[in-house]
């Protein structure tokens, strides 16, 4: 039995280490759009550091961050862009269309968990984004601006869990998302209103921290505070210690909850296509 | 218990390997009707299957588009439950245990592929692996046995969406037997394929059932695939079953007919040979009726000593006519 029990998690584990490991080489197949891709994000980068030098020139230390550090944020979020998916287009088309085409029945044969799956191979897209369209972008900033970039590792470590965990919130939701698919007719349309709360609420416009009295404590609770926000702050060191600490929690609670609430509307969705069919 | 009870226990669970009782499966449809009324009906795509299938059989599971053919197929792997009726495969129920058979059957739907697509061929059987947990030794020697049976040497390291069709069928069919399932099932493999794809799935098929002892259930609408290859078909539509037994007998029953259709050299009056009817006559293009439990060397050897023939070749005939001769068949007996 303890036995059994052991084999059976390091079964799991190879079989969602592999699916995580395809994740990453599919989109590693796509060079040229990579490419392509990482000089957007660059392009991009610039165009919103100037608007943001424009911006800080009127309005220093605005939301608490002086002008480097502004422009740092910039750049932390062309890196995260992808990698968290800020504006949505990952897996949930994919899924969606699976639910739509009703794929997903033969997905559902398989003897394996729906969301593990989908989480692990959203994880192994992720690395590769980190990668192929993060690094760019952060080093072409870091080349003609002068950025605020630790030092230390030890905040660049603390920086990738809090990606990580801003990943599996960002799947969390795109999971959920995709799920609607089951009842709305047009699944499009929920990653539209995805697509739009997490481009706002994310932060990628402005830093949560520049919104205004109300508007901005909602926005800094949301579970898109999560995706850059976060890592972004700890990455110019505004978090540390304790605060460190909080962060991380408030990240941890989302991803457990948004999780926990796809694996509950999962089992729905399962018993409906095991007995309507899809 | 002597060892005599324990073998008749086996046979027993052997013969009802696959074993419908009265299987039935009913869909809520709603349709809108108007602006905001909707209207609800309900389609019985299964309705009341019996059929028991006994270990290492090769069975054909064959009817028209909608027929029932697919949700059968669903029942079988759980991934539909039942709305009534009795279902065991290999004793287990599969909507209850779903997970647990997965592990002991393979299924292939022909138009809808499990294989990753961005990715190259062999990562998705890599994936396989894991996900069936295989013993590394006996994956690779099924890997190696299907790839050289399957003529996917070649294909291994290309990424599925540049595959053909029946190149894809090819390496779906593989991925289905990685993990040595006791039993295939296959919903419509040849549909789409060219004609050398399909006789190389076909010819795959006999193989595998014939020296692995795999029990296997297609279903088609190609009456070419059962002739080929089962020597057990069962006929169904609207959900129900209107025949089980050897495909000779098809056309017994529905004393349905098959069709030779004749090049001559110019154009002539309609061939009137005993035993025929002349369908359509298109130039010098003509088209016989005979039989289809008959054989047509005779009818073929009589054409060509008699009539300056080009070109000639024997059409099956199609399931929806052989139902249709079925319902024509029992209504006159
Ligand atoms: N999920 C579903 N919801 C409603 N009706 C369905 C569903 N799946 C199949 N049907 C209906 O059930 C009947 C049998 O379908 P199917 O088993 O796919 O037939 P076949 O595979 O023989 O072509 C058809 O009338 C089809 O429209
Ligand atoms: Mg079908």
């Amino acid at each position: 039995m303890g036995v059994s029990g052991v084999s059976g998690v390091s079964g799991a584990l190879r079989l969602y280490a592999a699916v995580a490991a395809g994740g990453f080489r599919r989109y590693a197949t796509y060079r040229v759009a990579t490419l392509a891709g990482a000089f957007t994000n660059t392009v991009f980068g610039f165009i919103v550091a100037y608007t943001y030098i424009a911006l800080w020139d009127e309005r220093p230390r605005l939301g608490g961050y002086d002008l480097s550090q502004a422009v740092t944020y910039v750049w932390i979020s062309q890196a995260l862009l992808m990698t968290c998916v800020l504006m949505g287009g990952g897996f949930e088309d994919e899924l969606i269309e699976r639910i739509r085409t009703g794929a997903i029945a033969v997905d559902l044969y398989r003897p394996a968990d729906l969301q593990l799956w989908w989480l692990a191979s959203d994880l192994g897209r992720a690395v590769f984004h980190l990668l192929g369209r993060g690094i760019v972008p952060l080093v072409c900033g870091a080349l003609v601006f002068d950025l605020t970039l630790p030092a230390s590792p030890l905040v660049w470590a603390a920086f990738l869990v809090a990606v990580t965990l801003g990943v599996v919130v960002s799947f969390a939701i795109r999971f959920l998302v995709a799920l609607s698919a089951f009842w709305l007719l047009d699944g499009a349309g929920a990653a539209q209103v995805s697509w739009l709360a997490g481009s706002f609420f994310s932060g990628l416009l402005l830093p949560l921290n520049v919104f205004p009295g109300a508007l901005g404590e909602v926005a800094r609770a949301l579970p898109w505070c999560s995706l850059l926000q976060i890592p972004a702050d700890v990455l110019l060191g505004r978090l540390a210690g304790w605060e460190l600490t909080g962060a991380y929690a408030f990240q941890a609670c989302w991803a457990l909850a948004l999780l926990g609430a796809g694996r509950l509307v999962q089992t729905v969705a399962t018993r409906r296509v095991v007995v309507q069919g899809g | 218990m002597s060892w005599g009870e324990n073998d008749d226990a086996d046979d027993d669970a052997d013969a009802r390997f696959i074993e419908l009782d009265g299987l039935e499966k009913v869909f809520d449809v709603r349709r809108r009707a108007g602006l905001l009324r909707r209207e609800k009906h309900q389609v019985r795509a299964v309705d009341g299957i019996s059929f028991r299938v006994p270990r290492g059989e090769m069975v054909g599971y064959i009817g028209p588009n909608g027929a029932g053919k697919s949700t059968t197929i669903k029942m079988l792997t759980g991934i539909l439950t039942p709305s009534g009726g009795r279902l065991r495969v290999a004793g287990i129920d599969p909507s209850r245990e779903r997970t647990r058979l997965a592990r002991r059957i393979g299924v292939v739907f022909g138009q809808r592929t499990t294989l990753w697509w961005d990715l190259p061929l062999i990562d998705s059987y890599r994936l396989m692996h894991r996900m069936y947990r295989v013993p590394d030794a006996r994956f690779r020697a099924n890997l190696d046995r299907c790839v050289e049976l399957l003529d996917l040497a070649e294909l291994l390291d290309v990424p599925v969406r540049q595959l053909s069709l029946g190149q894809r069928m090819r390496g779906d069919i593989a991925a289905a037997l990685l993990h040595d399932p006791e039993v295939l099932y296959l919903d419509e493999p040849t549909i789409g394929l060219d004609v050398i794809s399909k006789a190389k799935v076909r010819e795959f098929l006999r193989d595998l059932n014939a020296e692995r002892g795999t029990t296997v259930l297609l279903t088609t609408h190609d009456l070419t695939d059962i002739e080929q290859l089962c020597r057990r078909v069962m006929v169904i539509d609207h959900g129900r079953l209107l025949y089980d037994g050897a495909p000779a007998g098809l056309h017994e029953v529905g004393r349905s007919e098959r069709t030779l259709v004749v090049d001559l050299e110019r154009e002539l009056a309609p061939i009137g040979l005993p035993g025929t009817r002349v369908v359509r006559v298109e130039g010098p293009r003509q088209w016989l009726a005979f039989p289809a439990a008959e054989s047509a060397a005779p009818l073929v050897a009589r054409i060509a000593a008699d009539f300056p023939l080009v070109d000639l070749s024997v059409r099956e005939p199609d399931i929806e006519t052989v139902i249709a001769a079925m319902y024509a068949g029992r209504s006159t007996v």
